[in-house]
């Protein structure tokens, strides 16, 4: 034990003498940490984001497809699926997206019909009345408006259209909300000009969620061309999907990890007359190949802890504090038009232990050779020379 | 499925594995065939320098290998998510025939590759180094395996279809069926502690026998112990140890516990089955070694750390498993 501290302690001076040599590689060895890292920490915060937005959803949505297409779907279909055993509540649901060609930017507009729904309040109430709205804290940012303003919006005939804007949302996820409109569902309708006796879509809530799944296929029998989905269909779909969003990145980067490899094998191959000299009076005065090897495994350990830390602080400020202005037009997807929203710092174990394996382990492995033939130096041939 | 973070991990650092591996074997064969330990010729010189590379290769690839082990379990548990019915790890590797056939060879190379390490350190101690060519024969059968892992971890991943409705453990952990798991599962809790802890509890008689004795039939017998206890041990953790830590009279799965709602706790606890086992098996694998009389010294100057080292770890696995069961307000055995 107080062998290898001993190695570690002379690896460490060693590191230290040769800083310069070392430092550029510990350089590119943080970026490319830093690059995997930031890959893998926004997939990961936009999935927890995801599921989080999602828990809150209904058990069962359920859509009318007409020519493979989405459509309204008639609200007499509420009372079918009400009638059927097991459903605890079914709502028909209003809402679309708004293009704001001034703002660049697509909002969410939701209408809601009776009771006051799930949705927690940061600050105002409810649209009460005609002509009101709540709003997230995404709009409020990109009209620049306050409680108590009114929001223009261009309706569907192209008219403007003033809401006085009575509450701003919170919400423990900022994704669910950011770009929400919420109105009463009548003025909704006259703003998109929908009948009123067609819907966006129906929620069904279900007592049991082991039931879920047969009441979807019931829905699908008792009314044709419908699609109904499962919240745990959208939850698969977005794990699924961000997975292979953030594995096709990482396949992407394996030509950049390579040429790090190639960089480090380079490095550790080209080591210096001075580092040759110190090996041979190392085994000069006692040295045996092992120890050598160990200070030069203890060596990589080290530059490679370090450039992990720092690639990884790289990551987080990145992706958490600057937003992962490099990924998010390829990651997120759909956000060009999407104001932008804070992700939620989230890293588990499990994206450390990935990324260590995907950096830490080509780099030992391909300096390994060449701190072999380093360590086998004839302390009499170097002397000589 | 390949594109998964965790899943390209993986195969990268079974890749490298095998890459070290192949270099290892080549390096090995080289030696193996021109290997003259009374010679004092260059070529000798030349190949005595690369048995280090070789043996820091299999270091490397060692250390890859258990590594790859963990987050292979630790990639089962986050992409087990993406199964319908699947509840944890079992029901990612029931996705598939080949997922456990993987976690099988897994644990094979691991103690395949420590107990070559551990030979391979005896023989390095020695001036005479007499195992050098069963050594690096021995090389030439890891690797086929190597590469095999790799081709099916492989053929594993590419075979997941997320679609697929997979039994939870609660289905292949029941006690109807007629898998391994499910007899286990079906013989009661108690007989089950009895064979335990019995043979568990003649492991420890031997092992401290060995300490205290030189007798050649005590190293076999622990060869033997150590190895019923280690399918015992897995039999107990499905048995009964998993009942008592998730505090649930019918969940067996042996893998849950890995997870963070039970504190990690099996990390520990396979850490110490694996580590006691190692050792177990050592002394008595070393001892028809003992017929070199330069290896002789050596086995004896480090059989009692072995055997300190198996009991540590052994005695790591039955305090994990055996505290809940004294200490825990689950009850399971019935009045």
């Amino acid at each position: 034990m107080t062998r290898q501290l001993k190695l570690l302690e002379h690896a460490l001076a060693g590191l230290l003498r040769r800083k310069y040599k070392n430092l550029s590689l510990l350089v590119v060895y943080a970026f490319t940490v830093a690059t995997l890292g930031s890959v893998l920490f926004l997939t990961h915060a936009l999935k927890a984001e995801a599921i989080g937005s999602l828990a809150e959803a209904p058990d069962l949505v359920v859509q009318r497809l007409v020519a493979g297409r989405h459509d309204l779907i008639p609200t007499d279909y509420v009372v079918s699926i009400r009638a059927l055993p097991g459903v605890k509540k079914v709502t028909p649901r209003v809402w679309g997206y708004y293009y704001d060609a001034l703002l660049r930017a697509n909002f969410t507009l939701m209408g809601f019909s009776d009771e006051p729904q799930d949705l927690e309040l940061l600050e105002g109430r409810l649209p009460g009345a005609p002509y009101e709205c709540a709003v997230g804290n995404g709009v409020i940012e990109v009209f620049g408006a306050e409680i108590g303003d009114m929001l223009v919006l261009l309706d569907s005939r192209e008219q403007n259209q003033l809401y006085e804007i009575t509450g701003r949302f919170k919400a423990a996820s900022s994704l669910l909300t950011n770009d929400l409109i919420v109105m009463q569902e009548n003025t909704l309708r006259d703003f998109f000009a929908m009948d009123r006796k067609l819907a966006t879509d129906i929620a069904v809530e279900v007592y049991n969620p082991r039931e879920i799944n047969t009441l979807a296929k019931k829905i699908r029998s008792h009314l044709p061309g419908t699609r109904p989905i499962t919240r745990s269909e959208i939850l698969h779909t977005y794990d699924t999907i961000f997975n292979w969003r953030s594995g096709m990145m990482l396949a992407v980067m394996v030509a950049a990890l390579i040429a790090f490899c190639i960089l480090a094998w380079d490095k550790a191959t080209g080591i210096s007359a001075d580092e040759k000299r110190e090996i041979g009076i190392l085994k000069a005065v006692g040295w045996e190949t092992a120890d050598v090897l160990a200070v030069k495994f203890w060596e990589g350990l080290a530059i490679s802890l370090s450039a992990f830390l720092i690639g990884l602080t790289a990551a987080w400020v990145h992706v958490f504090t600057l937003g992962a202005p490099a990924l998010t037009p390829i990651l997120k997807g759909w956000s060009v038009l999407f104001p932008t929203f804070a992700l939620v710092p989230v890293v588990d174990l499990y994206q450390l232990f990935v990324l260590a394996f995907l950096t830490i382990a080509p780099y030992l492995a391909c300096t390994l050779i060449p701190s072999w033939k380093a360590a086998v130096t004839d302390p009499e041939q170097v002397m000589r020379n | 499925m390949i594109l998964h973070p965790g899943i390209l991990a993986l195969l990268v650092g079974s890749l490298l594995t095998l890459l070290l591996m192949l270099k290892a074997c080549w390096l090995g064969m080289q030696i193996v065939s021109r290997w003259d330990n009374t010679s004092s010729s260059e070529t000798q010189l030349q190949l005595e320098r690369k048995t280090w590379l070789v043996s820091t290769l299999l270091n490397y690839a060692l250390g890859f290998q258990i590594l790859s082990g963990v987050l292979y379990l630790y990639t089962l548990e986050d992409i087990h998510r993406l199964f319908v019915g699947a509840m944890c790890a079992t029901g990612a590797l029931n996705a598939n025939q080949v997922g456990w056939l993987v976690l099988a060879i897994k644990v094979i190379l691991f103690f395949i590759a420590a107990l070559w390490v551990a030979l391979n350190r005896l023989d390095q101690r020695t001036e005479d180094t007499p195992l050098i060519r069963p050594k690096y024969l021995a090389l030439m059968l890891i690797t086929p395996l190597v590469a095999f892992d790799l081709y099916l971890q492989f053929s594993y991943f590419a075979g997941l279809r997320p679609e697929i409705i997979t039994s939870c453990c609660g289905s292949l952990f029941s006690e109807q069926g007629a898998s391994v798991a499910s007899e286990l599962v079906g013989i009661p809790a108690l007989k089950m502690m009895e064979v335990f802890f019995a043979i568990i509890g003649v492991f420890f008689v031997l092992l401290i026998a060995c300490y205290f004795s030189r007798a050649a039939l005590l190293r076999s017998l622990l060869f033997v112990a150590a190895l019923l206890t280690f399918f015992a041990s897995l039999g107990a953790v499905v048995s009964f140890v998993s009942l008592y830590i998730y505090q649930m009279p019918s969940h067996h799965c042996p893998f849950d516990m890995l997870q963070g709602h039970y504190n990690f706790i099996g990390y520990p606890l396979y850490a110490g089955l694996f580590v006691g086992t190692l050792f177990g098996l050592l002394p008595g694998l070393c001892q028809p070694l003992r017929r070199h009389p330069s290896l002789r010294r050596e086995i004896d100057q480090l059989e009692k750390r072995w055997l300190w080292l198996a009991l540590l770890g052994m005695l790591t696995f039955l305090l994990i498993s055996a505290w809940p069961m004294l200490f825990g307000s689950f009850i399971l055995l019935g009045y």
